[in-house]
């Protein structure tokens, strides 16, 4: 890529949005302190009593137990996904803010960047809170436990650039329903959340194998209870190319379709 | 006036979408000082160009200097000292009117104690103090223009580009934007207007250029161009007889048959005006001196642009 102009500039770009999310901070907090709860209630209360326990990585797991870290990762994903695509469109479509600070300083690498690593941060806020909830049910063991906050901003990276990308492609607000249509609902019900992976057959493995959700998932349920089925070396490279991958065909997109 | 100091040097600057040319080897140069405007009908290539200046749009030929930096290696030291008011409203509904401005000085790196002070003297300036607090939303447009004017100049910038600052303004604001626009002018700043109203740009600027189909027509000082392309008298005849159609034609003085009505176009309102009134001009006559808009539509033509 020619001419990539990045510099800590983002950073202002970055602390608009807090500013802008510090105002409605207690609506911000209230999803992710809630949301694990209504799903621990139907799932743990609700379902287990159907499905019992299930075998994860040779151990046998209460249900409950079992999609508590998957609670983390989705709402990583979710987090990120949803604040790069409809929250990013909505800025550089209906309040031309972008275009406003490409008359700055600022360059669009620095804008995008700043979106992205925004979207980053809102995963690692919501996971936190997430964490706290679920530590309370005993679902977490610490210190491990911690680590996944830096691993939120991980895998809300990939998350979020992969739907800058989709935001840099999308024609209008209303498309956004055929990304998330044919890639989150599959990732959030086929990435060994709700179901072990290893249950699949051999060729579903494969496919799960390559949704960043499921390599989240398995890093999420590697540290709050230090078991996992993948290689966690692997799942974390997976993760941080797919991002990286992502960061600049994110870029590469929102060039196109910006500068004129 | 110009101080001979070039701000702006665009040498055969084009701008090119595919197959269509927006701008075409246009060539201008914007001292220090000077404001600036660039007319034209929609589609003439004025925001190509203002794109080009500030270095959003890539040039598709020739070269663009701003402070004598080349756009496309020295942009980002060009933006830090220049201000831009867009066309569209791009203030940030997000914020409040206070941290519209102070969030904007953050891209330019400005210290904290700085953005305040800057803050508070734009909002006093453009008479915005007593809606700090408040929403972009609940402001007047009059009011959200002036403060996407207070944002362009929160860098003190040395130049300061403005796409149609007063579209869509009522009389009253628009005029307010014209006095904060005047003070500017005097204090020595460089500007660069678009416009579609002719008045505006004659009242403000010392020179202009006027474009149409990406190409520069003619420019010059609002007076010269008066002067020169539609003389300093100009008497309108509404439905005109065939008779003082005939005498305007045997005379051949400069003029324009539209439906219903007849321009004349003459630097002798004295005789010449005299003699209308006196021989064809029962009915309704208008004898008013030559404006920028005579000479825009002389040179553009009446017909709809789009």
């Amino acid at each position: 890529m020619k001419n990539f102009n990045l510099s800590l500039l983002f950073l202002p770009v970055w602390k608009r949005n807090l500013i802008v999310y510090r105002r409605i901070w207690k609506v911000n907090f209230l999803v992710p302190l809630f949301e694990p709860l209504f799903y621990l209630a139907a799932f743990g209360v609700g379902l287990s009593g159907l499905i019992g326990d299930v075998v994860y990585s040779g151990q046998e797991l209460g249900y409950i137990r079992f999609i508590a870290p998957a609670l983390l990762a989705t709402a990583i994903m979710f987090n990120a996904f949803f604040e790069t695509t409809y929250a990013s469109f909505v800025r550089m479509y209906y309040q031309k803010t972008f275009d406003a600070m490409l008359s700055t300083p600022l360059s669009l690498e620095e804008v995008i960047t700043a979106e992205i690593v925004w979207g980053a941060t809102k995963s690692m806020l919501a996971s936190a809170i997430i964490l706290t909830v679920i530590s309370v049910f005993g679902f977490v063991s610490y210190p491990w436990g911690l680590m996944v906050i830096p691993m939120a901003f991980a895998g809300g990276l990939a998350f979020g650039s992969v739907g800058m990308y989709f935001t840099g492609i999308t024609p209008s607000i209303d498309m956004f329903n055929l990304p998330i249509f044919l890639f989150v609902t599959p990732l959030f019900l086929f990435s060994g959340t709700f179901f072990p992976v290893s249950g699949l057959p051999v060729w579903g493995q494969y496919l799960a194998a390559l949704s960043p959700l499921y390599h989240l998932v398995e890093l999420t349920r590697l540290l709050t209870m230090g078991r996992i089925e993948s290689n966690p070396l692997f799942s974390l490279s997976y993760l941080l190319v797919f991002a990286l991958v992502f960061y600049f065909l994110s870029i590469r997109a929102m060039r196109k379709r910006l500068i004129k | 006036m110009g101080t001979g100091y070039p701000i702006i040097e665009a040498v055969d600057l084009g701008k090119r979408f595919g197959s269509f040319t927006a701008v075409d080897n246009v060539s201008f140069r914007v001292e220090q000082g000077e404001f600036f405007g660039l007319l034209g009908p929609n589609g003439a290539g004025k925001t190509s160009i203002i794109r080009m200046m500030y270095g959003f749009s890539p040039l598709s030929s020739g070269s663009m200097k701003v402070f004598d930096l080349d756009i496309s290696s020295g942009w980002r030291i060009i933006r830090s000292r220049i201000g831009v008011c867009q066309q569209e409203n791009t203030l940030d509904p997000d914020l409040s009117v206070e941290n519209n401005l102070l969030v904007f000085a953050g891209y330019y790196r400005m210290s904290r104690k700085k953005a305040v002070q800057r803050t508070s003297d734009l909002l006093d300036f453009f008479a915005l103090n007593h809606k700090r607090k408040a929403q972009v939303s609940q402001l007047s447009g009059g009011m959200a223009r002036r403060l996407m004017l207070a944002r362009s100049l929160i860098n003190e910038p040395s130049l300061v580009i403005l796409d149609e600052p007063t579209t869509g303004l009522d009389p009253q604001s628009r005029h307010q934007v014209w006095d904060k626009l005047r003070d500017l002018r005097s204090r020595g700043l460089t500007l660069v207007l678009t416009t579609h109203y002719m008045e505006e740009a004659a009242n403000l600027c010392h020179r202009l250029i006027i474009m149409d189909k990406g190409r520069i027509l003619v420019q010059g000082s609002p007076d010269e161009l008066i002067r020169e392309y539609a003389g300093t008298s100009i008497v309108e005849v509404e439905n005109p007889g065939p008779d003082i159609i005939s005498f305007i034609r045997e005379k051949n003085i400069r003029h324009e048959e539209l439906v219903n009505r007849l321009i004349v176009y003459t630097d002798d309102p004295d005789s010449l005006g005299r003699v209308i009134r006196e021989r064809f001009c029962p009915k309704k006559c208008i004898f008013r001196n030559g404006t920028l808009e005579d000479v825009f539509l002389r040179l553009t033509g009446r017909e709809l642009r789009e």
